[in-house]
């Protein structure tokens, strides 16, 4: 086993790692050395070619169909040079002072979330898309709203130089969405951080990550890691984890000498999501233009979330419910087709948990509890009357049965669309917002302090969306960054005693 | 499991694919070798034991019609293929329902990421966006991507 040696190693490049990085990266000039460790290739720009298979397989873990230990919800999250952050939409929110104050973090305030937050949305050309460039699936969601009595409220998005390729899922074609991969990332570089590819933590020992890198597949896309395939044993006086709920829980799980930490893999949650499609009578522009442009925040009362969206026809057709030429006709329908992405506001509970298998692979133990089923079937009512309200002419509801919902039957919603339907195995749900595992809180009940600060082991670190104690309710990436830096100020601030 | 996994049970999964999505009965025979190519590329990263098991749901649904209709799946006729199919989406066993929607997921891979197949639908992604649409002169002048000025409501 090769032996290198660091300062400080952060595992993870996405939301989380590539803050972290950034912000440490002017302590480079001080001599302080440090390594960026990402699972996934670093993608040339030709390489985003926008076709749903190869690049799902090429940005996704599992190709995004990350399955649960009951296989009844798939989980998306990226594997790639910048994370996740290269296959969201770039919607930036931030995060709800409510949502703060009952996470109850000692430390942790709101204005010092939405301050650094802003700091985020600056750098990451933040801003609202003018309206000439919103598509029509976009627009209609708007106006069905408006028409049920409530208002849509636009996303600040992170694009510069959106040509409205629709493609954000596959990663941007085009360069314009300002995830880590195109700001934190290459800032870190340019000052002297080194980024590994291809690599992925084995395990932690004391001040050590075990790490394999791994050759380039023939056929597949990234370019080649920067080091020799091989194992290596990368020593650090500090390591900072921000492998992403799911992956820095079985990090920490898997790893003899963190194993035993109390309460890793614990309050794991998500938004639980269904994608819904309505069928209008004339061709809409859905296939062009940003996707998620709007939503409908009703995660306060309701415990959901509506948004815009619009997926590839894979993606759609197995969000669909059933099969057969119902279903055909349906996907036939795709320029006719409006979406809009339901998403459940889970609250974390005992039984939802990260685990590893004997592989020391990740297990995500996940059960939809009757909040999330009832908050999933309302949001489902609410978007069948957007979609009517905006001129539909059938709504695919998954918990209907049957599923398609035809104008004429607009007035029974409530009847058809009930919580029984709601059967798991049967209907697609997928969730891409995965948080908790690591939660921040007071020693004793939590993993961490709110700057990160791993309980009872000085050299460790964590900074991603594991930490978050509870759902986040909204979009999570800026609250990933906003609790990066000050994961990154906490290491600042220590490294008098840390970098001895 | 090396070599082709479906290979052993390819006339069920054929005869499983085209109940799931009746188009593909057109499907030529190099393009039926690309669906289960894909099929098989995506079962590759999986466990052995969750492809495994794909071969033993296939085998289930060959043989179990037998009990019903005393035939085997790849014999009967469409109708009961798809009663069939039905019957096991909407089992009162949780095994059966999400075997047969990992079933279907697969087929949906292999069938509808096919570029002939979105082109077929209709879908016309395209990386340049609305300057694509625009030359086709089917959809309204746009302003330029750089024009990003904020504002509130639409």
């Amino acid at each position: 086993m090769l032996e290198k040696q660091y300062d400080i190693v952060i595992i993870g490049s996405g939301a989380g790692g590539g803050t972290v990085a950034q912000e440490l990266a002017p302590m480079v000039a001080q001599g302080v050395r440090i390594l960026v460790v990402e699972q996934g290739p670093k993608l040339e720009d030709h390489e985003f070619t926008g076709r749903e298979r190869d690049m799902a397989e090429s940005l996704y873990e599992d190709g995004g169909g990350v399955l649960t230990a009951d296989g009844t919800m798939t989980l998306a999250f990226g594997r790639v040079y910048g994370g996740s952050t290269v296959v969201y939409t770039g919607t930036s929110l931030v995060a709800p002072d409510r949502v703060i104050r009952e996470w109850c973090v000692p430390g942790l305030e709101h204005a010092d979330v939405e301050r650094r937050s802003q700091k985020f949305m600056a750098q990451n050309d933040v801003h609202f898309l003018p309206r000439v460039l919103i598509n029509e699936n976009n627009r209609l969601f708007v106006s069905g709203c408006s028409r049920v009595g409530a208002k849509a409220e636009q996303f600040p998005l992170n694009l510069k130089g959106c040509k409205g390729s629709s493609l954000c899922n596959l990663g941007c074609p085009n360069a314009a969405k300002m995830g880590t991969h195109r700001v934190q990332l290459p800032n870190a570089e340019g000052l002297g951080v080194e980024v590994v590819t291809r690599a992925t933590a084995l395990r932690l020992e004391e001040r050590v990550v075990v790490l394999r890198v791994s050759d380039k597949l023939p056929g597949s896309k990234g370019l080649q890691s920067s080091w020799t395939p091989g194992d290596y044993r990368v020593s650090a006086k500090l390591i900072v984890s921000c492998g992403g709920s799911i992956g820095t829980s079985a990090l920490l799980k898997r790893s003899p000498v963190t194993a035993r930490i109390p309460r890793v893999g614990e309050r794991f949650t998500c938004h639980p999501a269904h994608i819904l499609v309505a069928e209008h009578d004339q061709p809409i522009t859905n296939d062009v233009g940003h996707p998620k442009s709007y939503y409908l925040d009703r995660s306060e009362n309701e415990g959901y979330v509506l948004e815009t969206c619009m997926y590839f026809p894979f993606i759609t057709a197995k969000n669909l419910t059933g099969f057969g030429a119902e279903h055909s006709t349906l996907m036939r329908a795709f320029p006719r087709l409006q979406m809009i992405l339901v998403l459940a506001c889970d609250k974390a509970v005992p039984g939802n948990f990260i685990t590893v298998d004997t592989q020391g692979k990740a297990v995500v133990h996940y059960t939809f509890t009757p909040a999330v089923i009832r908050s999933l079937v309302s949001a489902t009512r609410m978007s069948a009357r957007i979609f009517f309200a905006a001129g539909a002419r059938r709504v695919h509801a998954p918990s209907a049965d049957p599923p398609l919902i035809e104008r004429e039957q607009a007035y029974r919603i409530d009847d058809l669309i009930v919580e029984r339907h709601f059967r798991p195995g049967r209907i697609s749900v997928s969730a891409a917002h995965l948080m908790g595992g690591c939660a921040m809180g007071m020693e004793g009940t939590a993993v961490t302090d709110s700057r990160g600060r791993v309980y009872g082991v000085p050299w460790l670190r964590v900074a991603d969306s594991s930490l978050f104690p509870d759902s986040v309710e909204i979009n999570p990436y800026l609250t990933v960054m906003a609790l990066a830096d000050r994961a990154a100020e906490g290491i600042r601030a220590d490294w008098g005693e840390l970098g001895r | 499991m090396s070599g082709s996994i479906l290979l052993p049970v390819r006339a069920t999964f054929r005869a499983v694919a085209v109940t799931v999505v009746p188009e593909a009965s057109s499907l030529g025979p190099d393009a039926w070798t690309e669906v289960e190519r894909v099929v098989e590329q995506s079962l590759a990263s999986r466990p052995v034991t969750m492809q495994r098991q794909l071969v033993t749901f296939l085998r289930v649904i060959e043989y179990l019609p037998l009990l019903r209709y005393l035939r085997r799946f790849t014999r009967l006729s469409p109708e009961h293929r798809l009663q069939v199919l039905a019957g096991l989406q909407n089992s009162g066993q949780l095994l059966f329902r999400r075997g047969f929607w990992g079933l279907r997921t697969l087929i949906y891979l292999g069938y509808y990421t096919r570029d002939d197949v979105q082109s077929a639908l209709g879908y016309r992604a395209h990386r340049d966006g609305w300057s694509a649409r625009r030359t086709t002169g089917e959809v309204r002048a746009v302003a330029p991507p750089g024009d990003s000025s904020p504002h509130d409501a639409i």
